[in-house]
């Protein structure tokens, strides 16, 4: 590329203007890739078995409980493969910062049922023989420094014992990996019998039921027959819907962070429009006479667009693939609230989005001055006033 | 016209040319049925007052801009007919610009700056850089090729200027007062060198100058005066 040292000399030609504006691309970028990495984590942007599974929780909120025999019910549903329960168990443990998912679930099926959470038939069978004994993700156990055999107190927030006490111990049986860097390895499984029989109060009832189907296609069909089951039911009418439509509608829940998300890099790249574009645009003003001279020296009038497009884009591409990079870097170091954003991970497509933002952003900003530069009338140009 | 001249070709004609500059509504008649012949290896001087025209001329006998009216061939080619891209590709080809106040890059070293229009050229790196090079040995340079404008005096800039405009071996060498911002020894300099271009490479040249003793270089002069030509100073 033989122009390359003619359009890096003049991005060094005003070196404080062109470190700034690289800088704020740069930290564009950056904020770019930790923000899509946070909404990754928040709106279920998590590769999820989708529609094989569904879930069925209370028609009025997920916060109402269901009985427990429903599940026999479900289960004669033509189609249906596994049904297991899980219950919210919202303990704590230490302390309030140190949050961690801890669900109450059927020991027996539950990973056969979520067959993305990877636990060795050792533990699974040392779990089926200990009452109280748990099995957690490999990134809290990390986070703890828990391993096999430890016990370890939770204090319950709902989940009272009889006489009031709040103080809950459990043993760790196994630990279980995700499949991928993208599963959520940050839960803690607790047998439903045991819990079941320990609680105060709401014996027999469940948080919702997860439904494995054995064909997706008719994933609709089911949750119509599930919903209309447990119709006028006075233990609780039910709402069926497919896991991801379920993690969106929890994601929406939680303030659809997705778009706010969007807005404010809206927000940050439509900035950094406005700077990249002000330093071309300055860039080209005061070089006129040299376009000129170009232009008298044989360059076209396309070859002098080129030039300064040329320009535009090495200015954010050096800003932003930087910024792109460290993002890299930094997000492969893993969740940086250890514990709150259990997938936090840059995925690949907004690694490429970034990619091609840098490159449109360049284009963009480069694009009036370019033209500009183009339009140059050579003797005007050159004319002294 | 002596019998030096009658021996060569005709490069350069200029018929019944116009040039009609518009301020406001106002139409300023810069140049009017202007006629002019340059042959193949004269060198001459355009004189004039200030405000006559005389950059104006140059810039459309270089294709920087176009005659309101009249014919104008370069070597055969009519330079009203080319479009844009023709155009710059012909000066590309033809013309070497040698400007007052040197124009150049001030982001380049003098070897980067000469090195320009030879981009424009299939040339290879290597082929480019010792073109360039012997073009600044050839201004007496040799010595300063990675030497930014800033570091270089009024007359070594201008030799890089020269350097530049002689690279890409051009048919014809336009210089707009290429002394008018030197002390008279540098300029004596510059003179110097633009008469050796002539005298041993037979480059033609044209040098707009508002200096007498400059003039007296040429092989040439011409005088502009209301918009035309005439051999004899105006009164
Ligand atoms: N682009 C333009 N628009 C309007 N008027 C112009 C333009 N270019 C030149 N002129 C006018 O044309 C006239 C001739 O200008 P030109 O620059 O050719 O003169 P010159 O002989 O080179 O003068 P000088 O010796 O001062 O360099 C001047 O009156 C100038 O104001
Ligand atoms: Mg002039």
């Amino acid at each position: 590329m033989k122009y390359f040292s003619l359009i890096w000399s003049n991005l060094l030609r005003k070196k404080l203007r062109t470190t700034l504006t690289l800088l704020s691309i740069f930290i564009a970028f950056l904020l770019y890739g930790y923000l899509a990495a946070i909404r990754g984590a928040f709106a279920g942007n998590i590769s999820m078995q989708g529609a094989e599974r569904l879930i069925t929780r209370h028609k009025v909120s997920i916060a109402q409980l269901l009985p427990i025999r429903y599940r026999s019910r479900i289960a004669q549903i033509p189609g249906v493969k596994n049904t297991v329960t899980c219950t919210w168990f919202g303990g704590i443990y230490q302390h309030p910062y140190n949050f961690f998912p801890q669900i109450v679930v059927n020991q027996e099926s539950y990973f056969d049922v979520y067959s993305e959470f990877k636990v060795s038939e050792k533990e699974r069978q040392a779990w089926l023989n200990t009452r109280d004994g748990v099995i957690v993700g490999r990134s809290t156990a990390r986070r703890f420094g828990w391993k096999i055999g430890d016990r370890i107190p939770i204090q319950a927030t709902i989940w009272i014992k009889p006489g009031g006490s709040q103080a809950w111990e459990f043993e760790i049986v196994g630990i279980y990996d995700g499949q991928d860097k993208e599963t959520d390895s940050s839960q803690m499984f607790i047998r439903y019998d045991y819990f079941d029989e320990t609680r105060l109060f709401a014996k027999g009832q469940i948080g919702w039921f997860v439904v494995k189907v054995a064909d997706p296609q008719n994933s609709f069909s089911i949750i119509r027959q599930i919903d209309t089951e447990f119709a006028n039911s006075s233990a609780g009418e039910t709402k069926s819907e497919t896991e991801k439509a379920f993690a969106q509608a929890f994601a929406k829940q939680i303030g659809d962070i997705g778009k706010i998300l969007i807005a404010i890099l809206s927000a940050v790249f439509f900035t950094i429009l406005l700077v990249a574009g002000n330093t071309m645009a300055q860039a080209v003003r005061e070089r006129r006479e040299e376009l000129g001279v170009l232009k008298a020296i044989g360059f076209t009038n396309a070859g002098v667009l080129g030039l300064v497009l040329g320009e535009s884009i090495v200015l954010s591409g050096v800003g932003g693939f930087a910024g792109l990079g460290l993002a890299i870097i930094i997000i492969a170091q893993g969740d940086p609230t250890h514990g709150a954003l259990p997938v936090f991970v840059f995925p690949a497509s907004d690694v490429l989005l970034g990619v091609g933002i840098t490159i449109g952003l360049g284009l963009l900003a480069g694009i009036f001055p370019a033209l500009q530069a183009m339009r140059l009338n050579v003797a005007e140009a050159l004319r002294r006033m | 016209m002596s019998a030096a001249e009658n021996g060569r070709e005709v490069l350069v004609r200029v018929k019944g040319v116009g040039k009609v500059y518009r301020r406001g509504s106002e139409d300023i008649h810069v140049l009017r049925d202007l006629d002019l012949e340059v042959r193949a290896g004269d060198f001459l001087a355009l004189m004039g007052p200030s405000g006559s025209g005389k950059s104006t001329l140059l810039n459309l006998l270089g294709g920087l801009d176009r005659p309101t009216e009249g014919i104008l061939t370069v070597g055969g080619d009519s330079i009203a007919d080319l479009t844009p891209r023709e155009l710059a590709a012909w000066r590309a080809r033809h013309i070497g610009f040698v400007f007052q106040l040197y124009n150049l890059l001030p982001t380049l070293t003098a070897i980067a700056n000469v090195e320009l229009p030879l981009l424009l050229t299939p040339l290879s790196k290597s082929e480019r850089r010792s073109h360039s090079e012997a073009a600044l040995k050839m201004v007496g340079l040799g010595h300063r090729l990675k030497h930014y404008p800033r570091q270089l005096s009024g007359g070594e800039q201008q030799r890089v200027g020269i350097a530049r405009a002689i690279v890409a071996d051009p048919t014809i060498l336009l210089c707009d007062e290429p002394t008018g911002d030197l002390d008279r020894k540098s300029g004596d300099e510059i003179l110097s060198l633009l008469q050796e271009l002539n005298r041993a490479q037979g480059k033609t040249i044209i040098m707009v100058t508002h200096d007498p003793h400059a003039s007296h270089r040429a092989g040439r002069t011409i005088y502009l005066n209301k918009g035309q030509i005439s051999d004899t100073m105006p009164e």
